[in-house]
């Protein structure tokens, strides 16, 4: 395993600035250039669902210096319908892309795959450097389509066709807007398949003297699940994207079907099929959910056995259940497209597989609280935001219940209650996964620890928060409030609005606890107090090299690993915790079968 | 502030289903014929999703109240039965929840559209356009006049493109930008889209179908109570989706029939 592999991953250690902080081969600084491309992006995504919120909680509300960002999308500071539709398709894009996949898979698996692996680092390091900057630039190209003329798509992040495939004529920002988005989607595709690549083969061939596949950590276990996962769903995603700019620049019609009249005019398309973008796009997009959830859930698993001082009930259990999420993610992408048009028998057919997918949800879910259950709980920040995912995690996951029926969706298809499902089971549980994984690994990162009571203080807020946020989408999903409208002009909508108006003030309070977390990151940084190597008593191999890790990880000792990832409360131990590359021989509590 | 939070997460449940539970906030009213089958199946998730989010959260608070502040010389316990005990009692219990669900619901499904619809059911076109609805009645000749899209004009108001010089059955067609059922009668529905994807949502009438274009399709339904409701577009279409509705009025027959009159004067 390792020897055979060594030499491939082995890269002098940089002198100039540029190699080192730059182009760095290095997975920890890569690692790191995602952590910091991830929020920017979220501060960006964050600032559009407050100027999103403001709109829709207080129609014409001014909002002032917005006519700086767009003199045509608002004029005096009031956002035009297009202008709303605009932001809220780069708030999705943004936030899928470049934060949800970004921060939990590829800035924290970068940083942490190749120690837990015990790699000197990853087996591609050039790979691994363009993938990078591939994505990177994607996120520039995406920045761009802000400044063009007609401003960005506004087909919404899931850009279906024909609205996305026709061009300028469906309306403003479907011309080069949509191409831009179309290029950033591939080259953010490019990126996550040289990163899959590296994980997939770092997880295989890297791992160090002893650390058989099982002796993995959930993190590290997580990562690969989610990196084979990224190899075929953005492999679908990125030929999609290109077909979609052929359709606007090669006068191809993939996506379009003939004789469509848009102002009159027929379009000069014919043949294309609407329903082949949402195929092509769901079989990734399903997928791309769990591609941004079962990180999540590894770094939770990770932060809460290190805080229970206990292994869970079941290691195995849980790997498998993360695969099983995995397999199935691929089999239920048709439950998007219930009343698309799809045959109604498809609809049925892809009922099922979504209705079996909750059972290694639940599993999961009841390892985790069977596994709290006579434990030795810790409470600091990164617990909290990891008891936090779980109920996140409960709550979102539940309301999949109704949304797994065809017939339940014919209420509530493209209703808020969609919007709230979504937001609750990937985006927010994710998001208190990457802000527990921050806690928990900053000091091992950075070599300082962060502020506890700050990072209490913006949990407490952050969870209450996001509740008031999300919850009441619900109730404006059954009462039939249709997502995606810039103003609520029905009769039978505008009693719903007082409900908006308290969201709106929830999200506001709850973007402005954020700023709490950014002090705490950079005061940290440059002033928190200086960690120890192992501050949380953890037992896996990034806890047992130095804090910030050397250039190869390791030093001159390549470790040697001698126990399964997880050794807490072992009777008849020294202490309550035996790392993996401790000798110590003890009878040991493995796995409870 | 382990027990705080413990406290919070049970706060929040409960808040959660009160409005549920209570029966606060329901569905919007139900005015169609199949629609009980889709409101049963919505309250029998209701009842088992919100058993699991209220026992997963309670269970959730309890440990981490009952675990976070243990005693000097706690041990580690095991949950009984272990994981073994956990994977059979989500086997058992959510599979069985979710094949049933997964079987009534498809019951449901299927008389909403695995059925034809009658052969005496009203056929109604609808074709959406950004960003208004048209309606169109065959009229007395019982056919709808083809479409042709090269005519579709809203300068001239040919909203369908239809050409009634040329057309025999173009000629009694009725196009409206209303629409119109007569109560108790089942309306046959084909949906045409002129330019992208729409779709035609009216929550009281428990129907919910996108449009395709370049792919016409049909349902059927049956409104069993006379009102006005609005219909709506849930498919994002471009600036003005916001703004894309119009007004379905249920009438009884006698209504339905002047008022069918009346629009066909108008044409």
């Amino acid at each position: 395993m390792h020897d055979m592999s060594a030499h491939a991953a082995q890269h002098g250690a940089p002198t100039s600035f540029i190699r080192k902080h730059i182009f760095s081969l290095d997975h920890k600084v890569i690692g790191k250039q995602y952590y910091a491309l991830a929020l920017v992006a979220v501060i960006v995504g964050m600032v559009l669902s407050w100027l999103m919120r403001l709109h829709l909680g207080f129609a014409n509300f001014a909002i002032p210096g917005l006519h700086l960002l767009s003199k045509n999308g608002a004029p005096g500071d009031i956002m035009t319908p297009e202008y709303y539709l605009q932001l809220m398709t780069m708030h999705g894009t943004i936030m899928v892309f470049f934060v949800l996949t970004t921060a939990p898979f590829a800035a924290f698996g970068n940083f942490f795959l190749p120690i837990q692996t015990g790699a000197e680092d990853m087996p591609f390091p050039h790979f691994n450097m363009m993938s990078f900057w591939v994505t990177f630039t994607g996120f520039i190209i995406l920045m761009a389509s802000f400044f063009v003329s007609d401003g960005p798509t506004l087909g919404g992040w899931t850009q279906y066709a024909p609205l996305s495939a026709v061009g300028a004529v469906a309306g403003p920002g479907q011309g080069t807007g949509v191409v831009l988005w179309a290029f950033s989607i591939a080259f953010f595709c490019v990126g996550q398949l040289f990163g899959s690549l590296n994980f997939i083969t770092t997880t295989l061939d890297m791992r160090c003297k002893g650390m058989s596949l099982m002796r993995l950590p959930l993190s590290a276990w997580a990562w690969f699940i989610t990196s084979i996962m990224g190899l075929t769903a953005f492999a679908v995603l990125m030929p999609a994207a290109i077909l979609l700019i052929l359709d606007h620049v090669a006068g191809t019609s993939f996506f379009v079907a003939s004789n469509l009249v848009i102002n009159d005019s027929l379009l000069p398309h014919s043949g294309g099929s609407t329903l082949l973008w949402q195929h092509l796009f769901w079989f990734f997009g399903h997928p791309e959910v769990y591609i941004a959830i079962i990180p999540g859930m590894g770094i939770v698993s990770h932060i809460l056995i290190t805080n229970m001082r206990r292994p869970m009930l079941s290691h195995r259990v849980l790997i498998y259940s993360m695969g099983a999420l995995a397999v199935l993610s691929y089999m239920v992408y048709g439950h998007h497209m219930f009343v698309s048009g799809m045959n109604p028998i498809s609809s049925l057919a892809f009922s099922f597989p979504t209705l079996i997918i909750t059972i290694p949800s639940t599993i999961i879910v009841l390892i985790w609280l069977g596994s709290l259950y006579g434990s030795k709980l810790r409470i600091n920040t990164a617990s909290l935001f990891a008891l936090g995912f779980v109920s996140m995690f409960i709550s979102g996951g539940v309301s999949g219940f109704f949304l797994a029926q065809p017939s339940i969706d014919i209420m509530l298809h493209a209703t808020y209650f969609v919007v709230g499902h979504f937001h609750l089971v990937m985006a927010v549980a994710a998001i208190f996964g990457i802000f527990g994984g921050t806690y928990f690994w900053f000091p091992k990162m950075t070599g300082r620890m962060m502020n506890e009571s700050l990072g209490k203080l913006h949990f407490w807020l952050t969870f209450v928060g996001t509740y008031c946020i999300f919850m009441p989408f619900h109730y404006l999903g059954i009462a039939g409030n249709v997502r995606r409208y810039q103003a609520f002009v029905d009769d039978y909508l505008i009693p719903l609005i007082p409900v908006h108006k308290f969201i709106t003030v929830a999200a506001l309070a709850t973007g402005a606890a954020q700023l709490i977390f950014i002090y705490n990151l950079i005061h940290s940084r440059f002033k928190g107090a200086p960690a120890p190597d192992n501050p949380w008593q953890g037992t896996s191999l990034e806890w047992s090299t130095a804090t910030p890790p050397p250039h190869n990880n390791f030093g001159d000792k390549m470790p040697v690993v001698y126990h399964d990832p997880y050794q807490y409360s072992v009777e008849g131990a020294s202490s309550d915790f035996i790392m993996q590359t401790s000798s110590e021989s003890v009878h040991s509590a493995d796995e409870e079968k | 502030m382990a027990k705080l939070l413990a406290v919070t997460i049970i706060v929040i449940a409960i808040a959660s289903a009160v409005p549920i539970v209570l029966h606060i906030w329901p569905l919007p009213a139900d005015i169609s014929a199949h629609g009980h089958l889709i409101d049963e199946q919505y309250a029998d998730t209701m009842w088992e999703a919100g058993i699991s989010f209220l026992a997963s959260q309670i269970l959730l608070a309890i440990f981490i109240w009952k675990y976070a502040t243990p005693a000097p010389n706690a041990t580690i316990k095991r949950f009984p039965g272990g994981a073994a005990a956990l994977v059979i009692a989500a086997f058992v219990l959510v599979g069985t929840e979710v094949l049933a669900l997964g079987v009534f619901g498809a019951k449901a499904w299927g008389q909403a559209y695995f059925s034809p619809p009658s052969a005496d059911a009203l056929p109604v076109q609808v074709q959406a356009g950004q960003f208004a609805f048209y309606f169109r009645y065959p009229g007395p000749d019982g056919k709808f006049g083809p479409i042709h899209a090269n005519l579709i004009s809203e300068a001239n108001a040919n909203f369908y493109g239809l050409d009634t010089t040329n057309d025999q059955d173009s000629k009694d067609d009725i196009v409206t930008a209303e629409m119109a059922i007569p109560v108790n009668r089942e309306i046959h529905l084909l949906m045409h889209s002129k330019d992208l994807g729409h779709s035609f949502y009216v929550p009281e009438l428990r129907v919910h179908q996108d449009f395709v274009p370049g792919l016409d399709l049909s349902i059927h339904f049956t409104a069993t109570k006379t009102g006005k409701y609005e219909i709506v577009c849930t498919q994002l279409c471009g600036l003005g989706h916001y703004n894309m509705k119009a007004y379905l009025e249920v009438k009884s027959p006698e209504d339905y029939d002047a008022w069918l009159k009346q629009q066909a004067a108008l044409q």
